[in-house]
């Protein structure tokens, strides 16, 4: 039974959303169209299920003293601080418990889940990816060897857009004639991008997509059930 | 006030740049305590976007405006509920109800869509005639387009072995992707270098006023 009446769950929601597709009438339509409001619902409690279990996993190993542990009592108190801003005085449009927080919010600039939000999260969150391009440039410094066809390929397409993109690029082919304009680093860069990524963009497309089909089709018909997980 | 809590908030900003630019030298306390700031926030603002955006809207709106036309939103209100008793060791198989119904949707939605905008749309859009075209670039192109995407496709087929007329197809098809994936990596790079820009610029601009923002 644990498993039965999830795979029947599956298998008739997955037809009826299928259904809806191909028989726009009710009471399919009507159905489909509650299941997706269902779907958001159940969403919702997913995404807080996931931080309900940061809480729980932080706060075992802050019981349990493991290394470092004092770090993940910062993670505890910016996430409380967080929430407890933004359920207080809500965000943006949104009240919380004790109203808009015009006093406060005319106080700092904002409401203290934005100022906390603008201020802070935005500037970790930019600054933690813009981290990124110094380990790409090192990433790339360390992989591009150009010992194949494909390598070079990829390495040359690489090249080519990053310079087409910026000014260096028409800095350097801006001198040719018009007569081989086509040879402009700008243009060779949008070919590149309009036409042979473009044609490895759908063949990844097509294959994924039909892999995706094929993956779907054995969850709804409940030969794959991997997602149920053990016993 | 309102002027000190600009000024703070830029500092703030700064001083977590600062923080998070320091793992560039090695890992060190400010770093991590700038990440886990940062995963508490993140969590804590996802957690906020989705009781205001998602549940009070879709749930308990519905339910408190409404209830004699909205209480068959009772059922995935007890189905999330269900779902959070995945935290309970003993009644973590409760939790494949909600699951089910949410891969069952998923299932049938990424069925259709991806029949629809991946496959059918990308198989009807490389249907063109290539030789039709302004100019001997856009025809050169054209046919780069056609072939590129069939052999592409022929190289992701791996019920035959690749080779002879269909391994050389195979080949040529690699050749496009690796094409496609120089370029994805180079608006990769770009993408995280003007990041970094915009990092420069507010500790440059906002924060020194060097420059002007």
């Amino acid at each position: 039974m644990k498993r039965r009446i999830p795979l029947t769950i599956t298998l008739i929601v997955g037809l009826i959303v299928i259904c809806s597709e191909f028989i726009p009438h009710r009471p399919f339509s009507q159905i489909s169209s509650e299941l997706e409001v269902w779907f958001m619902i159940i969403s919702g409690f997913a995404i807080l299920l996931g931080q309900l279990n940061l809480i729980k996993t932080n706060v075992l190993k802050i019981q349990y003293k493991q290394r470092n542990w004092p770090y993940f009592v910062i993670t505890l108190a910016s996430f409380f601080l967080m929430v407890g801003t933004g359920a207080l005085w809500g965000s943006q449009q949104n009240a919380g418990l004790l109203g808009h927080g015009t006093a406060i919010s005319s106080a700092i600039g904002s409401k203290p889940f934005d100022y906390l939000f603008n201020n802070v999260y935005q500037n970790l969150q930019a600054t933690m990816f813009s981290l990124l391009a110094f380990f790409i440039a090192s990433a790339a410094y360390r992989a591009f060897i150009a010992r194949t066809t494909e390598s070079i390929l990829l390495l040359a397409a690489a090249i080519l857009v990053m310079l087409g993109n910026t000014s260096l690029g028409t800095l350097l082919t801006g001198w040719l004639p018009d007569s081989l304009s086509f040879l402009h680093l700008p243009k060779v860069s949008e070919f590149i991008m309009k036409y042979p990524t473009t044609a490895g963009q759908r063949a990844i497309m097509i294959g994924a997509g039909l892999g995706i089909i094929g993956s779907s089709l054995r969850i709804i018909l409940g030969i794959e059930r991997s997602y149920l997980g053990g016993d | 006030m309102t002027h000190f809590f600009n000024v703070f908030g830029i500092w703030l900003g700064a001083a977590f740049t600062f923080a998070i630019f320091s793992f560039l030298y090695k890992d060190n306390p400010f770093y991590k305590v700038a990440e886990q700031i940062f995963v508490g926030l993140s969590a804590g603002y996802w957690f906020i976007y989705t009781i205001f955006n998602i549940l009070i809207p879709n749930l308990f709106l519905p339910l408190s405006t409404d209830f004699a036309a909205n209480w068959i939103k009772l059922i995935p209100a007890f189905l999330g509920v269900l779902m959070l008793m995945r935290l309970v060791p003993n009644a973590e198989w409760m939790s494949r109800y909600p699951i089910a119904l949410l891969i069952g949707t998923t299932s049938g939605l990424a069925f259709l869509r991806y029949l629809k905008s991946d496959v059918i749309n990308q198989i009807t859009a490389t249907m063109i005639n290539p030789f039709v075209g302004n100019n001997w670039v856009t025809v050169v192109g054209q046919i780069l387009l056609v072939v590129g995407t069939i052999t592409g496709v022929i190289y992701f087929y791996f019920s035959k072995k690749h080779e002879g007329a269909f391994g050389v197809s195979a080949k040529i098809g690699i050749y496009f992707l690796m094409v496609s994936f120089g370029a994805a990596f180079g608006y990769t790079a770009m993408a995280r270098v003007s990041l970094l820009i915009g990092r420069l610029q507010f500790l440059l601009g906002d924060w020194l006023g060097i420059i002007s923002p």
